[in-house]
């Protein structure tokens, strides 16, 4: 698309002040917004080219040195965008509403959700981390509060007491932890984006999305590792086939 | 040598709350000079973003804040970079920056958007304060613009909102409405004078009139109605 940057109006300011607001909206969502945005300021609507529309408000935050950008949930597969940040600068630190101690206690937390076999920590042992803590003491209860707010600001998500991280955050982060966790950070082997759920072959350790599981498997009559042919042994989700014992 | 000619470029603002130095427009410019394009141009970046994460939370953000942890050694070129963020947060957010008091330097973002019907601008689990919030707004504007506290909690615990109970949704609703609301600046308390037990006046505060109209007020008491 050798077109020039299209100007901004106000139906794209709008999309963005929401998009903010919310920090993630999913697909359907955004291309409601999109109509919307463009209904109000009688704009023209380029039905299915929301992509495009974004594009546009990309090249107006590039030298903010932020973005809206794609990424899929690990639960459920669905495209979401966020609003990122691009720079990692001492500011976006900073200028968060986060203490010292909060933003080492969430790095931690990312430490063993990543380091984790399932992509989960739990809530016991994300406290046990307090003790640890550098920068200044935090107690438990605290630190309850905490993973509250993180939850809140959609930087980890919760089920069941565990704690993974937000598709929000994946989104942003993804760059930064897989240059930082290079030798612990799973790549999915069928879309090659970050996978901090993921399921593991036995045999050759690749890693796969639960969603991209689902979507490969679904075409195939015996569920086989695409890297080394074994015999794929999770649960296929989304099916109710037995698990097969490997010869 | 480049430091004694920076004091010698300043001059003293009146009405500084901050007893800083602040350069007029023409030393700015000179200023401006000594820097490259690329430079001042990141400061702008940061500053843009600074000030929307400090927004998105709501907290009114201090011109001391800004310089100690964004403007820093840039601080010859304060205006400018202040300025061109403004611009820049019109230009791509359709956003304002907005100094509700002149005294302190205390700004907020607001929207240029006109509001839309029905809109739910702020995250899910902010409406339901936000709703609480336009309710004791409302009460307010209904009082003649000013109601004491005692009306205020009176009216809100007919609607089962309780100071001394957790609320369910609301959590700690006293902290919330004169601690969170009053911070973010959507509500002024302020104690009346001569009166014993000590009683406060309840009114709009500088957000709330720059973010909500009257007329939406209006339309949202004719809703609950």
């Amino acid at each position: 698309n050798t077109a020039m940057a299209a100007q901004m109006t106000d139906a794209h300011r709008r999309f963005l002040q929401v998009l903010m607001s919310h920090g993630i909206m999913e697909g359907s969502e955004a291309r409601k917004l999109h109509r919307r945005c463009c209904e109000i300021h009688k704009v023209y609507y380029a039905h299915d080219k929301l992509d495009d529309f974004i594009s546009t408000i990309n090249s107006h935050l590039q030298p903010l040195f932020m973005q809206i950008r794609k990424g899929m949930s690990e639960g459920d597969g669905r495209a979401h965008y966020a609003l990122v940040n691009l720079a990692e600068t001492e500011i976006t630190k900073m200028a968060s509403d986060y203490t010292e101690n909060e933003l080492e206690l969430f790095r931690k937390t990312m430490d063993l959700i990543i380091l984790s076999e399932n992509g989960f920590a739990s809530s016991t042992d994300i406290l046990n981390l307090t003790d640890q803590l550098k920068t200044k003491k935090m107690k438990k209860k605290e630190a309850e509060q905490v993973l509250k707010v993180f939850v809140e600001d959609k930087w980890l998500s919760e089920r069941n007491g565990e704690y993974t991280l937000h598709t929000r955050c994946i989104i942003e982060m993804e760059q930064y932890i897989l240059s930082n966790y290079q030798d612990v950070a799973r790549k999915c082997n069928i879309c090659h984006s970050l996978a901090i759920q993921s399921q593991v072959c036995e045999s050759c350790g690749i890693g796969m999305h639960l969603p991209c599981v689902r979507k490969y498997f679904r075409a195939q009559t015996e569920p086989r590792c695409p890297q080394c042919n074994d015999f794929w042994s999770c649960d296929i989700p989304g099916t109710k086939q037995p698990i097969k014992k490997k010869k | 040598p480049p430091q004694q000619q920076y004091l010698l470029g300043l001059s003293l603002q009146g009405g500084d709350g901050d007893e800083d130095f602040m350069p007029t427009h023409s030393q700015v410019q000179r200023n401006l000079e000594r820097r490259s394009q690329d430079q001042v141009n990141q400061k702008v970046s940061e500053l843009v973003q600074f000030l929307l994460v400090k927004d998105q939370k709501k907290i009114p953000i201090k011109r001391a804040d800004m310089l100690k942890k964004v403007i820093r050694e840039y601080k010859d070129v304060y205006s400018e970079i202040v300025n061109r963020a403004g611009k820049t947060l019109q230009q791509v957010f359709g956003l304002q920056l907005v100094e509700i008091d002149t005294k302190h330097h205390i700004y907020i973002l607001t929207s240029d958007l006109p509001r839309a019907e029905g809109e739910n601008l702020h995250r899910d689990n902010q409406t339901a304060k936000l709703g609480l919030l336009l309710i004791i707004l409302s009460f307010i504007f209904m009082k003649g613009n000013t109601a004491k506290d005692g009306a205020v909690w009176e009216f809100l615990r007919r609607l089962r909102v309780q100071p001394g109970e957790r609320h369910e949704v609301f959590g700690d609703v006293k902290k919330l409405v004169t601690e969170e609301f009053v911070r973010q600046k959507y509500l002024e308390i302020t104690p009346i004078p001569l009166t014993d037990p000590p009683e406060f006046s309840y009114q709009w505060g500088p957000r709330a009139a720059k973010e909500t109209s009257k007329r939406d007020v209006l339309r949202f008491v004719a809703k609950v109605r």
